[in-house]
Formats: C-alpha cells, sequence, structure tokens
C-alpha cells in the first residue's frame, strides 16, 4: 500500500478586504486554503489580526481583571484607543454602547463625532460596531459613515433590518460592511445576498457571531468552519469572505470571567 | 473510506434466496453490511478468506482502542469525519498528566490525587481527566517500578513511557491486567517488542520520526497480530503537528489508507516551554484531532477550560441540546415573585437560569419549547410567536402560582408583545433585557415595581 501525502487544493479564494486609508489600510482575506492549513495547496497572504475593543462610554459591568491594564484610560474613549495601540494591535474596535437606547441612547450626531475624531487620532484602522439596536444602528451608522466619508471603516452590526439604509451609507460614503446574522449558515448567505445586490462583496465581512468556551463556542466553531469551506472549497460566492469574531464581551460577560 | 453495498454483495456467495440470514436477497444483507446494521457471522457460506477480507473492508477506518479497564477505561478511535460539522466527533481525547519517576513521592501524590479528585460539575455531567503517563526517567528501574505499582493501585488508566525496553515490559508485567498503553515502540525496538506485546496484549503507542516513519511500524504490528495501536507522528512544533494530525486523518477517512487507520497521541507536555503556552497547545489537539493528551501538570483553572473544550467541540452538532417545556423555579419564588420567559435550547436556558440565579430573586423561569433554538432563532423559525408562547403560558399551569399576572419577555423579541397580549387576556406583558447579561441590571428594579 502507497501512502500519498493527502495534499488539497481548492477552487475558492477568500476576497481580500482593505479596511483603513492611506499608510492604515490593512488587507485581511485572500486566503485559498482553510485556516492553518499551510500544507495544502495555496495560501494564506494575510495572517489573522488582531483589534482590542474600546467602548465610547466607561463600562459599568466590567470585571477588573480586564480594565486592569488600561488605567486611568477607560474615562476616555479616544486615551483608551490609543493605550490600545501601545499594546501593538493591528486595529482599534470602538463599539458605540452609549447609543444603546437600553444604556444611555445618545445620539447619532455625538457618536459619529467621537468616531471621527478616533479615526483621525489613532494609527491604526478602526473598526465601528454600533450597538446592535437594529433601529438605533439604522440612525447611528449612517451618520457615522457620512460623517467619516473616506476613511474606510468597518462598520456594523449590518442586520436584516437595517442593511438597506445602514448598507447604502457604507457604499456612499466608503467603508466596508460587518454582516451580521445569528449564528446560522442560511441567514448569513441570505443577508449576504442582499447586500451584495448594491454593495461589492469585497465590501463585506462576516460576522457570523461568537460564543464563549461554554456558552456555545461549538455552535460558532462549526459556522465558521462551514463558512470557510463552502467559500473555499465549494467556491460559494456570498462567503468567500473575511470573517470578523468580536468575541470580548461574549467571554466576559461568562459567570467564570468575574 | 466506507465500502459500499453494492461492491460488498458481488463477494457474497448469491445463493438463490437461502435468506439463513434472516434478509430476503444477498442485497438486502450486503446493503444492511455496508451500514453496520448486520453482522458478518449471520451468512454461513462465506470462505475463510472472503470473510476475513471482508471484516478488514467493514472495519471502521480509525481503530477502536481501549486504555485501561471498568469505570476508568477511555475508548478512542471509531472517527468517522474530519470536520464535526459533517456528522460528530465520537470520542472525546484522554487527558493525561504527565509523572516521572523523577519527580518526589509528595508531587507523585498530588498528581495522582488530582487525576482522581479534579472534578467539575457542568450541565448535568462531572467534567475530569482520565489517565496517569508515567515516565521513566530515573534511570532506576526499581523505582519507576514502584511508581508504575502505586499508580496502578489508583485504578486509573495508564500510559507506561521507557526508552528502556525491558523497564517497559516490567512494567507492565505490574499491571497488565489494566490495559494500560505501552509507549514508545519505534522502528529500533519493534523487532524485540512484538514478541512480547503479544505475550500479554495490551495497547501500544508506536513513534516515528515523520507519518513515513510510521506506516511500515504498524503494518508490521498487525502482520503480528497486533492491532491496538496509537500513533505518534513526532511533529516537532505545533504547525507540523496540525500538519500530521490532520494528514492521518485524512489519509485513514479519505484515502481508507489502513496502516494510518489508528487514533494518535500529542505530547504537549513536552512542546511547550510553560504552562499556559502548552494547555493553549492542548487546545489546538482537541479540535485538530488528538485521541490521546498528555499535559505536565494542571490545575483547576487550566484544566476546567480545556475540559470544556472537549465537551464543547465533542458535542454531537445534529441535536441541539435541549431542555424540556415547563416552569423552572429559580430559589423557591412564592407567589409574587416575577415570572420570565426563554427558549429550551439548553444554552440559552443555562445562561437565562444562572444570570437570574445570581440576582438571587427568586422566581418562576418559563421555558418555551422551540426545538431547541434561541429565543431570537426561534421566533424567526416561527417557533416563538405571541399565539405560542401564550398557549404555553395557559398550559404551564404558572397562573395557579402567582398573583400579578406579568410575563417578562425578552427584549430581543420585543415585537411579540402585542401579540401575546391578545393571547393572554388578562396578563401583562413587559419587556426585559435584550440579553440574559443585562437580568442582573434589571430584575431587582423590576421587582420593586411588583412588590408595590
Amino acid at each position: 500500500m502507497e501512502y500519498k501525502a493527502p495534499k488539497e487544493a481548492y477552487k475558492g479564494v477568500v476576497r481580500e478586504v482593505t479596511i483603513g486609508k492611506g499608510d492604515k489600510a490593512l488587507k485581511i482575506g485572500g486566503e485559498n486554503i482553510l485556516p492553518l492549513h499551510f500544507f495544502d495547496e495555496g495560501s494564506l497572504p494575510n495572517p489573522p489580526r488582531f483589534a482590542l475593543e474600546v467602548l465610547d462610554m466607561e463600562p459599568a459591568d466590567k470585571v477588573p481583571h480586564l480594565l486592569e491594564p488600561f488605567g486611568d484610560a477607560i474615562s476616555d474613549p479616544i486615551k483608551w484607543a490609543k493605550k490600545c495601540e501601545t499594546f501593538g494591535v493591528d486595529a482599534v474596535c470602538l463599539t458605540l454602547v452609549s447609543t444603546d437606547p437600553a444604556e444611555k441612547d445618545a445620539p447619532a450626531d455625538g457618536a459619529a463625532q467621537l468616531v471621527k475624531r478616533m479615526a483621525s487620532e489613532i494609527k491604526k484602522p478602526l473598526i465601528v460596531y454600533g450597538s446592535g439596536d437594529e433601529k438605533k444602528d439604522a440612525e447611528v451608522l449612517p451618520k457615522v459613515a457620512q460623517v467619516c466619508a473616506g476613511e474606510n471603516l468597518l462598520i456594523g452590526p449590518v442586520q436584516k433590518e437595517n442593511y438597506e439604509v445602514v448598507g447604502k451609507a457604507i457604499l456612499d460614503n466608503g467603508h466596508v460592511a460587518i454582516a451580521q446574522s445569528p449564528l446560522d449558515i442560511n441567514l448569513l448567505k441570505e443577508l449576504n445576498v442582499k447586500l451584495c445586490k448594491f454593495l461589492p462583496p469585497e465590501r463585506v465581512v462576516i460576522d457570523p457571531l461568537s460564543s464563549a468556551l461554554g456558552y456555545g463556542i461549538e455552535y460558532s466553531f462549526s459556522l465558521i468552519e462551514r463558512v470557510k469551506q463552502i467559500g473555499v472549497i465549494t467556491k460559494d460566492s456570498m462567503t468567500m469572505m473575511p470573517i470578523i469574531a468580536n468575541l470580548g464581551d461574549e467571554c466576559w460577560k461568562t459567570k467564570q470571567a468575574k | 473510506m466506507p465500502i459500499s453495498g453494492s461492491e460488498i454483495v458481488k463477494m457474497l456467495p448469491g445463493r438463490k434466496p437461502c435468506k439463513d440470514c434472516g434478509f430476503p436477497t444477498c442485497f438486502a444483507f450486503a446493503m444492511k453490511l455496508a451500514t453496520g446494521g448486520a453482522a458478518l457471522d449471520k451468512c454461513p457460506y462465506l470462505s475463510p478468506e472472503v470473510k476475513a477480507k471482508l471484516e478488514d473492508l467493514l472495519a471502521p477506518a480509525i481503530k477502536l482502542v481501549t486504555i485501561g479497564t471498568g469505570d476508568n477505561k477511555v475508548q478512542v478511535g471509531n472517527e468517522e469525519v474530519i470536520y464535526r460539522h459533517e456528522k460528530t466527533y465520537v470520542h472525546p481525547p484522554g487527558i493525561a498528566i504527565l509523572i516521572s519517576d523523577k519527580e518526589s513521592d509528595a508531587k507523585v501524590d498530588e498528581k495522582i490525587k488530582k487525576v482522581k479528585e479534579l472534578q467539575f460539575p457542568w450541565v448535568g455531567l462531572m467534567l475530569k481527566a482520565e489517565l496517569l503517563a508515567l515516565q521513566f526517567e530515573s534511570g532506576d528501574r526499581n523505582k519507576f517500578l514502584a511508581l508504575v505499582k502505586k499508580a496502578s493501585a489508583s485504578n486509573l488508566g495508564m500510559i507506561l513511557i521507557s526508552q528502556d525496553l525491558d523497564t517497559l515490559f516490567a512494567a507492565r508485567d505490574l499491571c497488565a491486567d489494566q490495559k494500560p498503553l505501552l509507549y514508545p515502540i519505534t522502528k529500533e525496538n519493534i523487532d524485540q517488542a512484538i514478541p512480547k506485546i503479544k505475550e500479554k496484549p495490551t495497547p501500544v503507542g508506536v513513534r516515528g520520526a515523520s507519518i513515513e516513519e510510521l506506516i511500515p511500524l504498524t503494518m508490521k504490528l498487525k502482520e503480528a497480530g497486533v492491532d491496538d495501536a496509537i500513533l505518534d507522528p513526532g511533529s516537532k512544533n505545533l504547525m507540523d503537528a496540525i500538519r500530521d494530525q490532520t494528514f492521518i486523518r485524512r489519509a485513514a477517512l479519505k484515502q481508507g489508507f489502513r496502516p494510518l487507520g489508528y487514533p494518535t497521541i500529542a505530547f504537549p507536555c513536552f512542546m511547550a516551554k510553560d504552562g499556559l503556552k502548552e494547555i493553549l497547545t492542548a487546545s489546538v489537539f482537541i479540535n485538530k484531532f488528538a485521541a490521546l493528551i498528555v499535559l505536565s501538570d494542571f490545575d483547576q483553572f487550566s484544566l476546567l477550560p480545556l475540559l470544556v473544550q472537549r465537551l464543547n467541540i465533542y458535542t454531537d452538532p445534529r441535536f441541539p441540546m435541549a431542555v424540556e417545556e415547563k416552569y423552572y423555579e429559580v430559589g423557591e419564588p412564592d407567589a409574587s415573585a416575577p415570572v420570565l420567559i426563554t427558549s429550551n435550547w439548553a444554552l440559552t436556558y443555562f445562561i437565562v437560569y444562572s444570570a437570574i440565579e445570581s440576582t438571587k430573586i427568586p422566581s418562576y423561569l418559563l421555558v418555551k419549547d422551540t426545538e431547541g433554538l434561541g429565543v431570537l432563532t426561534g421566533w424567526a423559525a416561527g417557533k416563538f410567536t405571541g399565539d405560542q408562547v401564550g398557549a404555553m403560558v395557559k398550559k404551564s399551569g404558572i397562573e395557579s402560582k402567582i398573583k400579578n399576572k406579568k410575563i417578562v419577555l425578552p427584549g430581543r423579541v420585543a415585537r411579540i408583545k402585542g401579540e401575546l397580549e391578545d393571547a393572554l387576556p388578562g396578563w401583562e406583558v413587559v419587556i426585559g433585557p435584550r440579553e440574559a447579561a443585562g437580568i442582573g441590571a434589571f430584575l431587582p428594579e423590576y421587582v420593586k415595581t411588583l412588590r408595590k
């Protein structure tokens, strides 16, 4: 019996997406192999990139271990973002929690101004997450997109309830969309299909929702594995996008972390 | 590579309906054989050669190997897929703690005790490590044998590690009936080892400097009738290990390559320099196919995440874990206790339950059957509509338990409030937090309004 190393080669290529502009520009995606399968035929030109999380207001219920490295900086989002940069991050991820109707219901204008200031003051590309409230995000995220036109921010979550208005603003103002759907391959593809009717697919990053260990990580694990396989192995255009895992909050809100 | 029924039927005697196997035709029998629904013995007309050939073809692509005996045995192998979403992973990797005969008695006792006693209750299960890996390092055979004797008294599954073959078999002789794994069998010692293995058969760990080096070794073992093997491809670093583990799994499953159709062992204890890196290395092996994982040491903080990851990854993805539809009592609720509702996906239930529990406010938690979906997905799938939730609330009997007819609805499905109020005349529907994490802030305030 002859052994031949079972190397594989695939047809699909994950689209290369660029976030940030000028010398801040960062490329993600572009691979035609599965994650970590460097032994197969193909390449992974852009390794996974790491961003640190910044909130637009001082966190109320975060654990001390998490906040300690940031010191006083957490009282000011811009300082907090700059502190993140000193840790060698590839990008900064700002979440506009204060705009959540269940939090301060802060207005869109102020949030957009903060994003603009942060984008101009930090040296790394900026990822911006709204509160996740699909109605409020439909006001806040288009405002952010307009005020920061041309910055090529990575903006989300774009959800099935608000993809038209948020997606349009992302398109018109030169940004990249985070298409978010709740842990389901079909919902994920459906949203991408709808979004890509007007937004070029190389301006879409998939957020399949991440879960913490012991709180459903197996769902995220298998969904991400499937998305990558359907994209890379079977060349399904609507899953050939890079994936973002926004997992800080998911992990730190668990009982064990606290 | 599984053999198909139509290939099997060509090898069967094809006697006009003898039906001695209990099936109407050879073809029907062959189809059952292919899916594991019938035993080959049922056909009395197979020649020994054909029978042996079929047995080999029908054997699982990855051999099932058992280490240890009784309640403490660890079974690995028999895996059928490369990616868990293709079907499911079957046998979670056994986790071992490494004990050298150079370690002090106190340390040895502590490590054995850890494996025996470090257990974590989790979602109705008890999570624990299960194996002792005993390493001959001191150069003093009697010292090693004393260690093996002590360890075998624990009745835990054992991995015996010795480069010196005589010491390895001397140790085996002390505990052969406990079915320890003997490691390493290599190209240098295999010829000497085979007759000794056959004296008292136990599983053996085969080590090569590469996958290619393993192949002649397992073929030689199999020829000698030794088929309970575990593979160590000698990967030098993590990237090589991912490659080797993946190639072995692919070769066994996709190429049907028998010489690599065995479970694998991984040694994060020899690959990483510090404890955290070692646990992270081990976590890679949980995802990437290792069947046995040997750690130098662990404590509750490093072991629990690994055990939970192993549980999660080896959960069958075809069946969402679900809990029963009914009302659950959190603490000891009375008639003025709040009533909350959620869906019956086990994760949702446990997260919501523990969020309520940590407020220390006795409550009723209603669980609506969504066939194991979360609240929002359940709603999207039409299993958490106002009508259905209303009917469930009525049927649950909660009404007779409480005096305030108020129910807290998860914020994510606030949109069914109107529908639910129509379905539940006399009830008030209150919109709760969107995430379970918000319950801690929400519930104490809400309870004040109930008591007014």
